[in-house]
């Protein structure tokens, strides 16, 4: 067996002063400003200890980084004039999609590389919009899970990107007449795009490259923001052209390993051009996520082309619609169409946009997709904190213009070791060893509105409210 | 239950308790004592020797409804000296399940016994589905039987197979879910098992052994024997009433069971005869167990060893939720323990606590009505648990089909856990519940994790009852399984769901 992959986490602390959750609030009438049992001085997890100043000349407000809102202070205070709220500054963070709680736990992955753990169960709603609204399905006595997380077992996570021949034929000399093409596979069902915003450096793309060379996956870049020192990591970047333009770039097409090519009507044409410049060359076709994208993959599938890569908005919407349909049921839709023209094995389905955490992987491919492409949670990882700022040429708070190559290449590293190891956690739950056997097996899930027509039909009848999907 | 057990007042461990308004005194105070006498709820103290009154008993103050009321403090108070505002707080605590306010309601019930006086909402939480979404119908009002709470029984009777073991019932329709030896504290396990004790039911060791001081209760403990086999000896199985496997559960189905180094202190690595300090991962599945006909080897080996012992299968709930169950019950199972997702847990990764499982209101429903088209539905005994959290949730999963529940979290909020999600890891619990660490540990004791759990059911009995006399019913048994009288909001007519309390919706900061 070959070695096992896995992806090297080394702790990376923030450049930025991270935004906690809760600031003290005093209602100071009684204090004495120096009571000798200050519960500040008691917190079990030392929170006020860089604050200590802060105790002889009482400037407030406090913003409590680390705190872990145990209420001790708060119930413990000798006066009873402590207290605390909520820190504005962290509603802030994000929207409504990429909500805080996402930004945190993802800044706390980058850092350290580890799984978000916690106790106490659950605290989230029922049920939510998007991704929210399906469960996975885990094994029971019967159908046994699986431990790669721990090492026992192995887990693989690789999927492949080149297409494969749909069967074998053979010559009456029962040699093979069908013409085996190269296989090009990544160990992580995952692939980088540059993002829509936030680079603010040189080092930010760059930053995202490396990473992908150290973890083994690829990155999307377009091909006229490629620059000298891009072109070190050019085996695992795919330079996105058009029918226009790719012979401008036929140094980085001759050096890189698949290239990805806009869908315009008879792309497929030039296919064969594109592989003249390199004769090994991967093809995706790019294209955004629309009402037209399952007959445009039908289309395309029947092409000799590798992967078919859907891009969604920032959060996971279709374009070009009034009520646009999120990516889940999206990649459900394309899947199913190419299943039912019996090519779906053929080609390779990405789809980004709206990737925000490790079970939206492990999800879309549920979905039917082969893998998914990620690019706001790569800015994330680097303490972005998504207030899109500089989209109107504002300052940085997260300060992207210092961020030095090192830093961004490791916390990207770092969390993709973290949602890999979540991935595993998953699956082997689901008793799956295999990430490609994961795809398209909706039986290792359960979706909203199939559990309430199950099981709260018989009993309420019809559903009156629909929740936004 | 003929007498019901004693209700005792039985305060916070802290100095200063969390409640839904903050009232002050401030310095213009010349210490009158006219509000401690004015207030009727004992807000404010004052003792005869003592100069000034001492600070407001915060959490019992009923808040701005009092304006009305001759006693109103603030208004009456000749120096204008109190002020009173909504806690701040309330906005730090709580979540979607546990809302603020469904948590410092249960921390009363848990002091006095009774229902809270001031207006908080705990029937309901902000998750926007299931049992948030779910009420009872408005009842007939000649339905209305008016009897008192004693005479109404809640009890559940676990063996219904008709084998030559014990009838065992308990008192109430809830008994307590595993919590490990090393995942808590002692006094709160050995308090637990008290507290089962006086209100005769259960309560469950966890995977983490069987520590030698619950054996003045055990006729009160469930072994559970789970995939690491943790401090399973024969043993453990002749003292139990009942056993348990677990399969899985509900919060982290198909993962085993995390304990983290810090945690295992040298007295949890004998119980569990491990290595001090080491991390401990039980096995994902019982490596053992592949079939229904592998499962009944299990059961009758447990069967074996205790001739009395009664075996309840605990299992999550994945699609075939309903399946596993009648399989159970073929195995020779007492009790089959459906354990939805959205339950408590000591530890778990994220990514499993939200995603893997189904909800328990989905799986009450299904293996109910498929037990029942199997003929079996009367030959075992369902228990539901998973992100049950108050007595509205237990009569609507009884409702829904289960005979009875499984309580953990509720219990521990009983002694003041606030749900802030840091049992898993270091030295555990701030407020001294979910740890072994000896100094935080010691902030609790057994009794009063005793009497904290006994009050909050018996306040939770007073709802049962409630709601049982309004539909004409002097027995839970009688409820199990009517979900006709249940409406969901989400599937009713907009007129028809004006008649019911809405569901709460804040957007939370979570
Ligand atoms: S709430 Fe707990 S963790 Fe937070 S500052 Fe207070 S004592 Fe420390
Ligand atoms: S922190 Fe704000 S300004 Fe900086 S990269 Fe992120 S969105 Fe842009
Ligand atoms: S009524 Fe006012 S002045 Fe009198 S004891 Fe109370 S707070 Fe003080
Ligand atoms: S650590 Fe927090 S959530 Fe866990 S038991 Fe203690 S108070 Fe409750």
């Amino acid at each position: 067996m070959p070695k096992k992959y896995h992806i090297h986490a080394s702790p990376v602390p923030p450049r930025v002063k991270p935004i906690g959750k809760y600031t003290t609030i005093e209602f100071r009438e009684d204090c004495a400003g120096s009571c000798r049992k200050c519960v500040k001085k008691r917190c079990i997890y030392d929170v006020f200890k860089d604050n200590y100043t802060h105790m002889s000349i009482m400037e407030e407000p406090e913003y409590l980084y680390t705190c872990n809102s145990c209420f001790r202070c708060v119930q413990e205070c000798t006066k009873g004039i402590f207290s605390r709220a909520i820190n504005p500054e962290y509603r802030t963070l994000g929207d409504k999609y990429w909500t805080p709680d996402i930004i945190y736990k993802t800044w706390l992955q980058a850092q350290t590389g580890k799984i978000p753990v916690s106790g106490a169960g659950y605290r989230g709603p029922f049920v939510g919009s998007g991704f929210d609204s399906m469960w996975t399905d885990m094994s029971e006595i019967v159908r046994p899970t699986r431990d790669g997380i721990h090492g026992r077992e192995y887990i693989n996570t690789c999927i492949e990107l080149s297409r494969r021949p749909l069967g074998l034929s053979f010559n009456e000399d029962m040699s093979l007449k069908t013409e085996v093409v190269p296989i090009l596979e990544i160990p992580l069902p995952i692939l980088f795009q540059q993002p829509e915003f936030g680079i603010l450096s040189k080092n930010i793309p760059i930053s995202i490259a490396k990473a992908a060379e150290k973890i083994g996956t690829l990155m999307f870049i377009k091909s006229q923001d490629l620059n000298s020192d891009l072109m070190a990591y050019a085996a695992n970047l795919i330079p996105c052209v058009n029918k226009n333009n790719y012979k401008n770039h036929t140094e980085i097409i001759h050096k890189c390993k698949m290239v990805e090519i806009d869908y315009e009507p008879g792309i497929e044409k030039e296919f064969s051009e594109l592989r003249k410049i390199n004769n090994d060359l991967f093809i995706s076709v790019g294209m955004p996520l629309n009402k037209h994208s399952s007959s445009r993959a039908l289309e395309i599938a029947q092409t000799d082309v590798d992967t078919i890569h859907f891009y969604a908005d920032n959060n996971g919407r279709e374009y070009d619609s009034d009520n646009p349909l999120f990516i889940k049921e999206k990649i459900r839709e394309i899947h199913l169409a190419l299943v039912k023209k019996s090519i779906r094995q053929k080609v390779n389905l990405l789809f980004s946009g709206g990737m925000a955490m490790a079970e939206h992987v492990a999800k879309a491919i549920i979905c039917g997709a082969d893998g998914v492409v990620i690019d706001s949670a790569l800015l994330v990882a680097m303490e972005c904190r998504m207030c899109y700022r500089c989209k109107s040429g504002l300052s940085c708070p997260a300060k992207f213009e210092n961020a030095e190559l090192p830093y961004g290449s490791q916390r990207i590293v770092n969390l993709m070791g973290a949602w890999h190891s979540q991935l595993l956690e998953i699956m082997g739950a689901m008793g799956l060893r295999e990430a490609r056997r994961l795809r398209g097996e909706v039986g290792r899930s359960m979706w909203f509105e199939d559990l309430e027509k199950e099981c709260f039909g018989p009993i309420f009848g019809e559903r009156k409210v629909s929740l936004k999907l | 239950m003929n007498k019901l057990p004693e209700i005792k007042e039985t305060p916070s461990r802290f100095r200063n308790t969390i409640g839904k308004y903050i009232i002050k005194r401030s310095s213009k105070c010349i210490s009158c004592g006219l509000c401690a006498k004015l207030c009727p709820y004992g807000v404010h103290l004052r003792y005869d020797n003592y100069s000034k009154p001492i600070r407001p008993i915060e959490h019992k103050c009923i808040g701005f409804e009092c304006k009305n009321n001759e006693y109103y403090c603030i208004d009456k108070c000749p120096q204008q000296a109190l002020t009173l505002r909504l806690n701040p707080i309330l906005e730090t605590m709580g979540d979607y399940r546990w809302t603020s306010e469904m948590l410092i309601a249960h921390f009363e019930m848990a002091e006095t016994g009774n229902l809270p006086n001031v207006k908080l909402e705990y029937d309901l939480g902000n998750s926007g589905g299931g049992f948030d979404k779910i009420r009872f119908i408005n009842p007939d009002a000649d339905k209305y039987i008016n009897i008192s709470d004693e005479e109404i029984d809640t009890s559940v009777q676990l063996n219904k197979t008709g084998d030559d073991r014990p009838v065992t019932t308990i008192s109430i329709p809830c008994y307590g879910g595993g919590m490990s030896y090393g995942s808590t504290a002692l006094p709160v396990m050995v308090g637990r098992a008290r507290a089962a004790k006086v209100l005769n039911t259960l309560t469950c060791t966890g995977e983490g052994g069987y520590p030698p001081e619950l054996l003045p209760y055990k006729e009160h403990v469930i072994t559970q024997v789970a995939t690491g086999l943790f401090g399973v000896r024969e043993e453990t199985i002749k003292y139990s009433p009942v056993m348990e496997f677990k399969y899985a559960q509900g919060a982290k189905p198909g993962l085993g069971g995390h304990l983290l180094g810090a945690k295992v202190t040298p007295a949890v690595a004998a119980m569990r005869e491990t290595v001090v300090g080491s991390s401990l991962f039980s096995p994902f599945p019982f490596h053992s167990v592949y079939s229904v006909e592998d499962h009944k080897k299990h059961v009758d080996w447990m069967k074996e060893i205790n001739h009395d012992v009664l075996v309840s299968v605990k299992v999550s709930t994945p699609i075939d939720v309903d399946m596993v169950a009648i399989g159970a019950y073929y195995a020779g199972a007492h009790i089959i323990h459906i354990d939805g997702s959205y339950g408590g847990t000591g530890a778990a990764p994220d990514i499993a606590k939200k995603n893997i499982a189904m909800p328990i209101e989905y799986a009450i429903p299904k293996v109910h009505r498929f037990l029942l088209n199997e003929g079996v539905r009367d030959k075992i005994c369902l228990i539901a648990s998973g992100g049950i959290r108050n007595a509205m949730d237990v009569v609507k999963a009884i409702a829904l089909g289960a005979d009875g529940v499984v309580i953990g979290t509720a219990e521990i909020v009983a002694l003041e856990c606030v749900r802030c999600t840091n049992c898993e890891s270091g030295r555990g619990c701030a407020r001294g519940i979910a740890t072994t660490d000896p100094e935080l540990g010691y902030m609790i004791t057994e009794e009063y994790t005793e009497q904290r759990i006994v009050n909050m059911y018996m306040a939770w009995r007073k709802q049962w009852c409630e709601i049982l006399r309004s539909f004409g019913m002097k027995s839970l048994k009688e409820l199990v399984g009517r979900s006709d009288i249940l409406v969901h909001l989400d599937y009713l007519d907009e007129s028809e769901r004006a008649k019911y309390k809405p569901a709460p919706n804040v957007e939370m900061v979570i």
